[in-house]
């Protein structure tokens, strides 16, 4: 059994000194610059060993926020979900990449960068996924409007 | 075009001989032996399978073999959602087909974008680059409504000519290409022109006679 968020908490905060968790409803909110260590950390310690990142997504709050959510269960305990949560600003957001931790984050994080304009950092090849190359915009965001399709065209 | 009277034929045929003219007889064979491409887009290629399998059994309308390769068929049923990702295969796969060819837009999607009508990703309509024979409603629509689609077609081809169905719709259309947006051109103005006024867009209909002289204050008004 996955172990009380509070449990949880101070557990990671004991074991990586400077990191500083958050709980909110059901979710534990990472800063941005600790989630590799808290990621590294809830992978790889014996305790919690959540081992399958299931989900990676965004979910965009204008006109200031963006946050970014990662689902984790352990395959080895079967436990699980954990809900992670980094919140960014929506002008510049910037995450480090949990890639090189799970290697399921690369495509899920290259959708996430597609249609949501996260970037992260250290992702071993962040391009578009669904677009095409030499698409403009990031059309999952609240503010994005699609082309009108019905505009007229010059015969 | 009848040159042989039909009281006369009937009479011929109970002598066992038989007449027909030219444009029957090979519309006859055309209409009956239509290669469907082998292709589908999203869910309704599953009500497409189902019809070319054993229950609903489309081999009974001559139209069984799926080919794998656009130069082989000469139907294009285009079964399900087109993304705008998609959209210049299936208009290149069109090109490659052989003549005489025909179209279904099978399902919502394929013909108006259905439920993704509001989507970034979704094309309104594959009509919009490659002309389109028979439109089926639906979403899926059901094998027995791919079958109807199917029978429509026929009917169609057999009352054309035989040189009319060689002659029309030769050539290649255009084939898209991806823009920042959407799709480059968004159509093809020589298959497809936009809608003046939105089906479904109520504010923009012409108001009742009576209401409108009730709520507006007189609109200047135009010579007739």
């Amino acid at each position: 059994m996955l172990p009380a968020l509070e449990e949880l908490k101070t557990a990671i905060e004991q074991q990586l000194p400077g990191v500083a968790l958050a709980l909110e409803a059901g979710v534990v909110l990472v800063e941005p610059k600790d989630l590799a260590a808290v990621g590294r950390c809830l992978k790889e310690s014996e305790r919690f060993r959540l081992d399958y990142l299931a989900n990676v997504t965004a979910v965009d709050y204008p006109p200031e926020r963006m946050d970014v959510v990662y689902h984790l269960y352990s395959m080895a305990h079967k436990h699980g979900p954990l809900t992670l949560k980094v919140k960014l600003p929506r002008a510049k957001p910037v995450v480090a990449s949990v890639t090189p931790i799970w290697r399921a984050a690369e495509f899920q994080e290259r959708e996430v960068y597609d249609l949501y304009g996260v970037v992260f950092e250290g992702h071993p090849d962040l391009r578009r996924i669904l677009m095409w190359d030499g698409f403009e915009g990031h059309p999952m965001r609240k503010d994005y409007v699609p082309e009108n399709q019905n505009a007229p065209e010059p015969a | 075009m009848t040159a042989v009277d039909e009281g006369l034929k009937s009479e011929l045929q109970k002598q066992g001989v038989f007449l027909t003219t030219w444009d029957q007889l090979a519309n006859w064979g055309r209409s009956n032996s239509i290669w469907p491409l082998q292709f589908g887009l999203a869910c309704c290629a599953i009500e497409m399978i189902a019809t070319a399998a054993s229950r609903y059994d489309i081999a009974r309308f001559g139209s069984e073999i799926f080919r794998a390769s656009p130069r082989q068929a000469d139907l294009m049923i285009v079964a399900g959602t087109v993304t705008k990702k998609m959209a210049p295969q299936v208009v290149r796969l069109y090109n490659q087909m052989a003549e005489p060819k025909y179209v279904i837009s099978m399902g919502a999607c394929a013909t108006s974008g259905g439920p993704f009508h509001k989507g970034y990703n979704v094309l309104k309509g594959i009509d919009r680059y490659i002309p389109v024979d028979v439109y089926i409603p639906g979403c899926p629509p059901t094998p027995e409504g791919l079958l109807e689609g199917l029978t429509k077609l026929q009917e169609r081809i057999k009352a054309r000519g035989f040189g009319a169905a060689m002659s029309e719709k030769q050539g290649e259309y255009r084939v898209p290409a991806y823009g920042p947006q959407g799709l480059l051109p968004r159509y093809s103005p020589e298959v497809w022109q936009p809608p003046t006024q939105h089906p479904f867009d109520y504010q923009r209909l012409p108001a009742a006679p009576g209401a409108a002289q009730a709520g507006t204050p007189s609109a200047p008004t135009t010579p007739s």
